[in-house]
Parts: structure tokens; sequence; C-alpha cells
């Protein structure tokens, strides 16, 4: 039982690093701040939720693992939101002389 | 791989910091601050100083960022004026030397500090039980070095005296700065509707830690004071007025609560800010307790800067002689004595 | 396994790094706001690896703290670089 719960983090972690990569790789190779933002909000958010979820049989205790969800949710909120008034800013930048 | 990354941490840090320095553009240089002192927290955890690592976050992120993003807007008139100065090679060159001449200094004294480097820690730690906390940062502020913590407590409230001072005659009593506007629909708004709550959570959750965790009530004010800023960004909540007596209840509350206690000490313990046998947990409390409130609000007028609009105009310029608290009857007075302002 | 928690950690650390250098390139202002984003989601990931590698759950705190920071100072950042278009004595903005 504890090998399937160390192999199924490890497969998440590496899902999750995975995609923290490919979030950098657009950050640094794509065209306009608009898809740059797209790689940073999408990308490194789903690297964080497989990290999360990897990390969520390693811990011990209810409480740590509420605070790895709270972390999760608090970041993917935050992102969502910011994300869109960076891309409003953005915008707003670009049609002003 | 972690020694790589610990490597590239560092030299990025290097790096940084040196953007920082000559980086064109003030809001550049503000938004290298704010990604160095947030990577600073990520060092202090690998160097296990947690409670130092939650400072660091907090304040280095997010409470100086906001600070320093408000004075370059103070300073936008002035910009292409000191643009057009600028320093003369020699004081350039003075300067860096200066700076590379105390940076020497401090890795030598770092380097050159004897082994066992000389502390008081093994001294310190048989003596906290004893005061009833189990986290040793904790202890050492507020037991062994209260008098410390008292005396920041206090520079900080005149730091916000110094402040306000900076306020025009005809604003003096009334609201900093400028009236944010964002639409009530938008995403802002949103945002400042749903993080605070958990910010709040978050926040009480870290001062309660802060017994035997690390945590703490200037990490857990400093969360607090960035949600009431957020509300008032997103324009959800007018920045308070500085003449309203609970504000001002709430600034001194800390500073009295400790001195009170520590009085107390020399009458109950022989010494000033002495703690009774057994007494020293609930007294620690209530100096926790009382400084949450003046450490969050005067962070939070901190960031606001000086009173700049009078309180007898909502946002309007120039509306007149100095406001008299009796004078005007159709006044409506909201009075904003919580933390987060209500919505 | 703490080992490879630890070699996580450190390996998004170094993507946090590499996203930094575009934040020092890119050209206009909504490159360098993304940089609190990027330490918002990136250090983050790297503070619950290491978190969770050395057994410690206060610097899960440490995380929470850090997210909930660096969402104020990317709102700190728009909200600054919004008014700085704009003329001191009109606020007004639609987001």
């Amino acid at each position: 039982m504890r090998l399937l719960l160390d192999v199924f983090s490890v497969v998440a972690i590496v899902a999750g690093a995975v995609f923290y990569l490919a979030g950098t790789v657009g950050l640094l190779r794509f065209p306009d701040a608009y898809t740059r933002l797209h790689a940073l909000t999408k990308a490194d958010n789903l690297g964080l939720v497989l990290v999360v979820i990897g990390l969520l049989p390693q811990v011990n205790g209810v409480l740590a693992g509420l605070k790895l969800v709270l972390v999760w949710l608090l970041v993917m909120l935050s992102s969502a939101a910011v994300s869109q008034l960076i891309a409003r800013s953005a915008r707003r930048q670009e049609t002003r002389p | 791989m972690t020694t790589i990354a610990s490597g590239v941490v560092v030299l990025l840090l290097l790096w940084l910091a040196l953007w920082t320095v000559v980086a064109r553009d003030a809001f550049l240089a503000v938004a290298g601050f704010v990604v160095y002192g947030l990577l600073l927290a990520l060092v202090w955890v690998r160097l296990a100083g947690i409670d130092v690592a939650l400072t660091e976050a907090a304040i280095g992120g997010g409470l100086t960022g906001a600070l320093l993003l408000g004075a370059v807007g103070r300073l936008r008139g002035t910009e292409a004026a000191t643009a057009a100065e600028g320093a003369g090679a020699g004081t350039r060159a003075l300067a860096a030397l200066l700076a590379l001449g105390v940076t020497g200094a401090l890795v030598l004294g770092v380097l050159m500090l004897p082994e066992p480097a000389p502390t008081l820690a093994p001294l310190a730690v048989p003596a906290l039980p004893a005061t009833g906390v189990g986290n040793p940062i904790t202890g050492v502020l507020l037991a062994f070095r209260a008098l410390d913590t008292l005396l920041e407590a206090i520079v900080l409230v005149i730091a916000l005296i110094g402040v306000w001072s900076f306020a025009p005659d005809r604003a003096w009593g009334g609201r900093p700065g400028p009236l944010y506007r964002a639409d009530p629909q938008g995403i802002l708004a949103y945002l400042a509707r749903v993080l605070p709550p958990l910010g709040i959570v978050i926040g009480i959750y870290l001062f309660w830690a802060g017994a035997d965790h690390p945590g703490g009530k200037f990490q857990s004010a400093t969360i607090l004071a960035a949600m009431w800023m957020l509300v008032q960004m997103a324009g959800l909540a007018d920045t308070p007025r500085t003449d309203n007596r609970a504000l001002r209840f709430g600034i001194v509350i800390g500073p009295l609560v400790f001195i009170a206690v520590g009085v107390l000490g020399l009458f109950t313990a022989g010494a000033f800010l002495g703690y009774p046998e057994g007494w020293a947990k609930p007294l620690i409390l209530v100096i926790e307790v009382a400084l949450l409130p003046t450490l969050a609000i005067v962070l939070a007028l901190l960031m606001n800067g000086p009173p700049a609009r009078p309180w007898a105009s909502a946002g309007a310029p120039g509306a007149g002689p100095l406001p008299g608290r009796h004078a005007i009857a159709s006044r409506d007075r909201p009075t904003r004595s919580s933390d987060e302002g209500g919505t | 396994m703490a080992d490879f928690l630890q070699s996580a950690g450190a390996f998004v650390v170094l993507m946090v790094a590499l996203g930094l250098v575009r934040v020092a390139r890119g050209p206009g202002r909504a490159d360098r706001m993304m940089a609190a984003q990027l330490l918002g989601s990136g250090a983050v990931g790297a503070l619950l690896l290491f978190g969770a590698a050395s057994g410690e759950s206060a610097v899960f705190d440490v995380a929470l703290t850090l997210a909930l920071l660096s969402a104020f100072a990317s709102i700190a950042f728009v909200k600054f670089a919004l008014r700085q278009d704009q003329p001191l004595d009109d606020e007004e903005d639609a987001t």
C-alpha cells in the first residue's frame, strides 16, 4: 500500500514538474504578453495542482493535507483573477499613445 | 540537483539585486525588489529560518512592494527633473566603492566568526519552558527581550505620526490616499470580496500558531493589513478618516497594554516587564492580542500615506477651512473601526 | 522519497529562475507584472515540495503566506500601472 502511494506521488509530481517546465518554456518563447500570460497561469497552475495531489499521500496529519488543498485553491483563485487584470492592463497600455 | 538549484538561486539573487539597483525605471526597480523579497523567503526556508521566511514573504514581498509603489506614484511629478540631474561619474564611483566596501566587510565579518559562533542560545533554550510558549522566537521576542518588542511597537506608532505630519494643514484628520474606484461587478471587486475573509482566517491562524510554531503577531498583522489594503484598492471601502477615535484607539492600544503589563510586572515580579511565576503565558497572550490590532492598523496606514483629502469633502479637492468636529451637522460619519473596514 | 521531493523542489526553483529571465527582458509592463505571478505559483510549489521533504508542516504556512502576498503584490502592480496612465484626479478604471 505504501509503495503504491509512493509510486502515485512520484508520477504525479513528475507530471507536475513537466508542466512547470512547459510553462517556463512558454514564458520564454511565446511572442507576446498575452500568450505568455496563458503559459504562466495555466501551465504553472496545472503543475501546482499535480504537485499538491502528489503530496497529499506524503504528509502526516489532516491539517497538513488541508493546508495543501487551501494553498491550491488560493493560488488557483488568485491566478485566474490576477491574470485577467494583467491582461486588461496590458491591453490598455497598447491602446494608449 | 539541490546544489545546482542552490547555486542558481544565489546567483539569481545577486543578479536581481544588481538589476534592481541599475534599473532605469522606478517601476522596474520596485518589481525587482518585490521578486527579490519573495525569492529570499524561499532561501530562508532552505536555511531553516521559517519565522524569518514568513516575515520576509509578508513584509519584503507584499507590504514593502505596495509601500514603494505608492512612493513611486508620488514621485511621478519629479521623475523628469530627477532624470535630468543624474549623478556624476565621480559620485557613482564613490557610491560603488562604498557599497562594495561594506559588502566586503560584512563577508569578512561572517567568515571570520569564531567556531562555534558566540551565541546565547544554550542559555535561552533551557529557560524557554518557564515562559510557557513552545516557539523559541516568540519566547525571545515576548519574554526575554520584551523591552525590544515594546520599543519597536512604539517606533512604529511614531513612524506613523511622522508620516501623518506630511499632511497639508487643511487635510489634517482627513482621509489618506486617493479614492480608488473599480467596477463593482468587476474582477478586482470580486477578488476583494473573496480573498480578505480567507486572508483574515489565515492571519488569525498564524497569530494563534505563533505560540508553539512559526508565526506570530507580526506576520499575522501584515496579512491583515494587506487584506484591508486590498479592500481599499478595489474601492469597496474608503481609506479611514485619520481623526476617527476608534482608529486612534486601535493604534495606541498595543503599546499601552504592553506598558501596563510592564508596570504590573514591577509590582508582581520585581522588574519592569517581569512575569510572575506561572503567569507568563496568559500575560504574553494579552500583550499579543493587544498588539495585533495596533500593528495591523499601523502597517495599513503606513501604506496609505499621509492624509490628503479633508474629510469634509468626499474626494473633491479644496473643501474649505480646517474641519471642526462639531461644526457641520449634516455630515454622515461612517465609523470604520474594524480591520477590514466593512464593504 | 525525501530526496526525490528535494530534487523536485530544486527543479521547480530552477524553472522559476528561468522564468525570471523573461521578466527581466520582456518589453512592456505586463511582463514585469508577471513576476509576482510566477513566484506565486512557482515558488509556492517549490516550498510545498521542500516542506513535504523535511516533514515540517510550518513550511506550508510560508507557502500560504507567499501565495496570499504575491497575489496582493500583483494587484498592487496592476493598480499602480493603471494609475500611471491617468491624471491624478480621475481614478476611474473599469476592471
